[in-house]
């Protein structure tokens, strides 16, 4: 094999790579980075400026919907790792190998057919005129319809719900590898269940918690439809407030500075997750 | 507390009724959609009224179902079209980044590696908008100094299927450069020993060995592109995709009709999902 012959091979695998990654990624984002710093001057020409960021700091309606978003995000987070965690365990640590594999294929499925769908099943159940106040009417618990859909709670229950795949695969794999004996061996020497829980089970599992928190957190952050559909008129999610930049009020460098901070506020607590628990990006994504 | 060990009574029973209400809880939106979308009602709620096809087949008066909806029938097979083309891209090109980042050694391997995979944690909302600038920025600039105007920079079919490949192909290149890892290189110098150049090998033993990780994530790709909505938003033009076009629908308020399409996507989308996992298992 000449060298001149691996050379021209190597640029025609490294081409379509490179301009994949500049084209639709680097360059990109620092089109992001610019656009937030300009704004329209007196005369309509674009010019550099700070007031992007000045209106966010200063209008308490972006701040408080920022916060608000990363506090539920947060809370999204916790919660599915809650849900999850035990169903993880009997997945793999109860259930015979058969049953906790068919089980964690039907996991699956609802990621498949997609967030809208699911969401909208949700919107079917939990409305006024829907299934689970028809059934509660029905069997006599409450006369008057709940309001279930179009606040926090089913937007946290919508978010949740989109997020429970990505917290559980990571979890499962983690716990797989978990040796049964230790636990036996604990339980031996008189641990109880929660000692052996908090010392044994949940170290081991740390990495996998971290990737899963790390891919739900991420995808919770940039949602749209749950807070969307599910949350109604008050839901106040921050890329709300980017599309309402973007599409309706067509102010593009408005748009561009909340898109940049929601990326700033996503890489910094990546990365801090990824520091705590001393992993790198592509093994916490699962590569 | 685990299967070789004693379980108390107290405890199995709990756990199961958590493991039980789990699942009615990830079914429960499928299970409603499902049965809703063969309602005979004007409404997308109980009580149940009967049988019937009409949200997929009626053609009309009062009823038009599924297969005779213009839009709907149109966004689906977009977002075949859209879906299949941004596969096979994302298939090429993830491909082709895995055998460099495999195979090669070069300057800035790290770095562009590291590039290569952010996209899993930048939030598709993001990429949309960051494509969108760029794109409406470079159009304007041709548009300017050439009096041309490129459709695919404006927001577009095409500009939808660049905006999907950004991400999945770091979908697809995780997926081969873990079955690549694997291979065992003393194959390829055999063959090179015994004379074979080497797109000789990579077409005769090396894409072989590769084939079940290229279909599964052909699957894959296809299946994130057709679900694909948070970047897809910001870049659709007159082309709307199927999750866009149920949006609009479901936000103006929701028919019978859209269970039926949903009923179709979960049918579909859990066969092809099946199959990926079938061709994974036999990996």
């Amino acid at each position: 094999m000449s060298s001149r012959h691996f050379r021209l091979g190597f640029i025609i695998f490294l081409t379509p790579v490179l301009l994949w990654l500049l084209t639709l990624i680097v360059i990109p984002h620092i089109d992001l980075l610019i656009a937030s710093f300009q704004a329209e001057n007196d005369q309509g020409k674009l010019v550099f400026s700070l007031e992007n960021y000045r209106n966010f700091f200063t209008d308490s309606v972006y701040w408080y919907t920022f916060v608000r978003t990363a506090f539920y995000s947060i809370l999204v987070t916790v919660i599915t790792f809650l849900i999850t965690f035990p169903l993880a365990f009997y997945i793999t640590k109860i259930a015979s190998k058969r049953l906790g594999g068919f089980l964690s294929m039907l996991l699956l499925l609802p990621f498949w057919v997609g967030e809208l769908v699911s969401i909208y099943g949700w919107m079917i159940l939990l409305r006024e005129s829907g299934v689970i106040n028809y059934i509660l009417q029905g069997v006599g618990l409450i006369h008057k319809p709940l309001p279930l859909l179009y606040n926090d709670f089913s937007m946290v229950l919508g978010l949740v719900y989109m997020s429970m795949l990505f917290m559980v695969v990571p979890l499962i794999s983690a716990l797989e590898s978990l040796d049964d004996s230790l636990i036996e061996a604990a339980s031996d020497l008189g641990a109880s269940k929660f000692t052996i829980f908090t010392r044994i089970v949940i170290p081991y599992a740390a990495p996998g918690i971290t990737s899963g928190a790390i891919v739900v957190f991420m995808l919770v952050l940039g949602d749209y439809l749950s807070p969307d559909l599910l949350g109604g008129k008050n839901s106040l999610w921050f890329t709300e407030q980017i599309y309402n930049e973007f599409i309706a009020s067509f102010n593009w460098n408005q748009g561009a500075a909340f898109g940049f901070l929601l990326l700033l506020l996503s890489t910094v607590i990546v990365w801090l997750g990824l520091r705590l628990s001393h992993q790198r990006l592509d093994k916490a994504v699962g590569a | 507390m685990i299967r070789s060990m004693p379980r108390s009574l107290g405890y199995r029973i709990g756990y199961a009724l958590f493991v039980i209400l789990f699942y009615l809880f990830l079914f429960a939106p499928l299970i409603v959609i499902s049965v809703l979308a063969f309602n005979d009602s004007q409404f997308v709620s109980l009580p149940w009224n009967g049988f019937t096809l009409d949200w997929f087949f009626a053609n009309g008066p009062d009823r038009i179902g599924l297969f005779h909806d213009p839009e709907l029938l149109r966004s689906l097979w977009i977002s075949i079209e859209t879906g299949l083309i941004v596969a096979t891209l994302s298939l090429v090109v993830g491909t082709m980044g895995a055998f460099l980042f495999v195979q090669e050694r070069f300057c800035c391997k790290e770095p562009l590696y590291f590039l290569a995979i952010a996209p899993l944690v930048i939030p598709g909302v993001i990429l949309g908008i960051s494509i969108l600038l760029t794109a409406t920025m470079v159009g304007d600039w041709i548009e300017k100094t050439t009096g041309i105007d490129l459709e695919f920079l404006r927001p577009s079919f095409w500009l939808v299927v660049l905006g999907q490949f950004s991400f999945i192909a770091t979908f697809v290149l995780l997926v081969v450069i873990s079955r690549l890892k694997k291979f065992d290189h003393t194959l390829e110098e055999a063959a090179m020993d015994l004379g074979a150049n080497r797109w000789t090998v990579i077409r005769r033993i090396t894409i072989p060995f590769l084939m079940p990780a290229l279909i599964g994530s052909f699957v894959v790709a296809f299946l994130m592109s057709f679900g694909n909505f948070n970047t897809t938003l910001f870049l659709v033009g007159s082309d709307a995709t199927l999750p866009i076009e149920l949006y609009t629908q479901i936000r103006d308020g929701s028919t019978p009709v859209l269970n039926a399409v949903s009923f179709l996507l979960i049918v579909f989308t859990s066969s092809l999902a099946l199959l990926y996992l079938l061709l994974s298992k036999k990996e």
